[in-house]
């Protein structure tokens, strides 16, 4: 047993490298403009610093010590290419490259690289698998084998997609830089997307058997708080924050003794975190103080997860003000799982009918038509108003479409309660 | 990824009487911002003096309560910080940058615990 105060001299020097491997590789892609080779660099640094560190000792500065020698590396690839493009310019061609000053890194400096990492591993030119791949592995340092244990694929696949991604943002030219013009509301949208979706693949797994991954949970709040810190004017990034600050306070309480799903109505709320709760209500004040305008996407769905917050028991839960929420993200943000959701707490609000109504005005949407939680709404809502037997058949469509092992035999349960009754 | 509570201690008979020189505060303000930046910082805060401090103690079905100082203890908290980190070695990289911003005539232990989960 590895004692605690004394980790290897291996583990001890990996732990400072994946502290300071995002800062790192944001300082090294200053200098090269290609995150594919910032990455490879900074890997060359940790190999120096496991040559040295185990007799020199970890230096004062680790960081600062992994980014020179880094940038070091780097400015010589930019030298050789330049003597390359000179090369080729006798030929007849050009290659456009620039050495930068060798300026000591100033925090506002760091924060800025680590900002455009962020933009730039979360660029519209890759898919949304790349985006989520790649933002864990450059900013959350983790390695390609976490990432395919958290979202259940081959490790192979998932090198392959950030190799790829790496690629495209070479090949299209993506600049590494911080959005300021029209398309930044876009961009940072994106890149709060890309996050919400690590979380929710850890809040609501989409496939295996359990029903809940809280290490990735864990890596998009780490992630959400990060970008918080460092962007302290948005708005909308506290209210990502406030959001899964709120989501995760309930984690223990989702699931049961056994590992089966506690649904909201059952939860024991003692058991959610008194602190993250805490963190979601300073974090959504800090979004509304940050925002001059109507409140945004996150901000109306981290102000519904507040609404929970707020209910000691089940019963004192504010369906009325959450369906107003509904309402308005849906005239936001037009979307039938947004209206799913209204359907659910006007069904609370106002009972069962007229969110059928709701329920029926979406269910023709296409988006809707492997989505498991359309027959999973519309079952509860025929249940409630008596009509068993069709009731029975949306459970029975539903747990056919879940992808999670967890919630199809909670699903199974309720088509099998609808036959008995 | 566990929470890790580090108590931070001083010896308050020996810590310099005029308290933290404003080097020192200037360079444990920044460690926080980076800490806080790394999504690692839950919470952080100093306390006032033992001095000032109260003791309740419960035994044999007593209640007895005691005014600081608390001199018979040689180290007493006199801070806290409150990390998410992945693993015990990312909370003790963090406190060992936390104890190297303090000048050399500090002496200060920081008791690194991690938090019970359930």
């Amino acid at each position: 047993m590895q004692s605690p105060s004394q980790p290897t001299a291996a583990h001890a020097i990996e732990t400072v490298f994946r502290m300071e491997f995002p800062r790192v590789v944001a300082a090294v892609t200053r200098v090269v403009r290609d995150v594919g080779i910032a990455e490879e660099l900074a890997q060359d640094a940790l190999v120096a610093a496991l040559e040295q560190w185990p007799h020199s000792g970890v230096p004062d500065h680790p960081g600062a010590w992994l980014t020179t020698i880094a940038r070091r590396r780097a400015v010589d690839l930019v030298r050789r290419r330049e003597n390359y493009a000179r090369k080729l310019q006798e030929i007849g061609r050009s290659l456009e490259t620039t050495v930068p000053a060798e300026e000591p890194a100033a925090p506002d400096d760091i924060d800025d690289d680590l900002l455009r990492l962020v933009f730039t591993a979360c660029h519209p030119v890759l898919s949304p698998e790349a985006r989520t791949a790649l933002t864990l592995r450059l900013l959350g340092g983790l390695g390609t084998a976490e990432i395919a244990r958290a979202f259940l694929v081959p490790e192979p696949t998932v090198a392959q997609r950030i190799v790829r991604a790496k690629k495209t943002l070479a090949t299209k030219n993506v600049a590494f830089e911080v959005p300021y013009g029209p398309d930044r509301e876009a961009r940072l949208g994106s890149v709060l997307d890309v996050i919400y979706l690590i979380f929710n693949e850890g809040y609501a797994a989409t496939a295996g058997d359990d029903w809940l991954r809280p290490a990735l949970c864990e890596d998009a709040l780490r992630l959400a708080r990060q970008l918080a810190a460092l962007m302290p004017k948005e708005p909308e990034v506290h209210a990502l924050a406030s959001l899964l600050e709120f989501q995760a306070s309930r984690t223990a309480a989702r699931t049961g003794p056994d590992g089966a799903p506690v649904l909201l109505k059952d939860q024991n709320r003692r058991r959610w975190n008194r602190m993250l709760l805490a963190r979601g209500i300073t974090a959504l004040d800090r979004a509304r103080a940050a925002s001059a305008g109507p409140p945004g996407p996150y901000a109306l769905q981290a102000a519904v997860a507040a609404c929970h917050a707020h209910a000691y028991t089940y019963e004192e839960t504010d369906w009325a003000s959450i369906a107003t929420l509904y309402g308005l993200l849906t005239a936001r943000t037009p979307s039938p799982v947004v209206e799913l959701n209204r359907a659910v707490a006007v069904s609370m609000a106002d009972g069962p009918g007229p969110a059928l109504e709701i329920v029926d005005a979406v269910a023709a949407e296409p988006t809707l038509r492997d989505y498991h939680l359309l027959p999973s709404v519309r079952g509860d809502l025929l249940w409630r108003l008596g009509r068993t037997a069709e009731a029975r058949a949306e459970f029975a469509r539903a747990a056919e479409l879940t992808g999670n092992a967890r919630e199809r035999e909670l699903l199974r349960g309720r088509a099998a309660q609808a036959s008995d009754a | 990824m566990p929470r890790y509570l580090s108590l931070v201690k001083i010896d308050e008979a020996s810590a310099p009487a005029e308290g933290p020189s404003p080097e020192l505060m200037q360079r444990m303000g920044e460690l926080i911002e980076e800490v806080t930046k790394a999504g690692v910082m839950l919470d952080t805060a100093g306390l006032t003096p033992s001095a000032q401090g109260v003791r309740v103690h419960w035994e044999g079905g007593k209640i007895s309560v005691t005014d600081g100082p608390f001199t018979e203890s040689k180290e007493v908290v006199g801070g806290y910080a409150l990390m998410q980190c992945k693993d015990m070695a990312e909370a003790l990289e963090w406190t060992k940058r936390f104890l190297k911003v303090h000048e050399e005539h500090w002496t200060v232990t920081c008791e690194v615990r991690e938090i019970a989960e359930g």
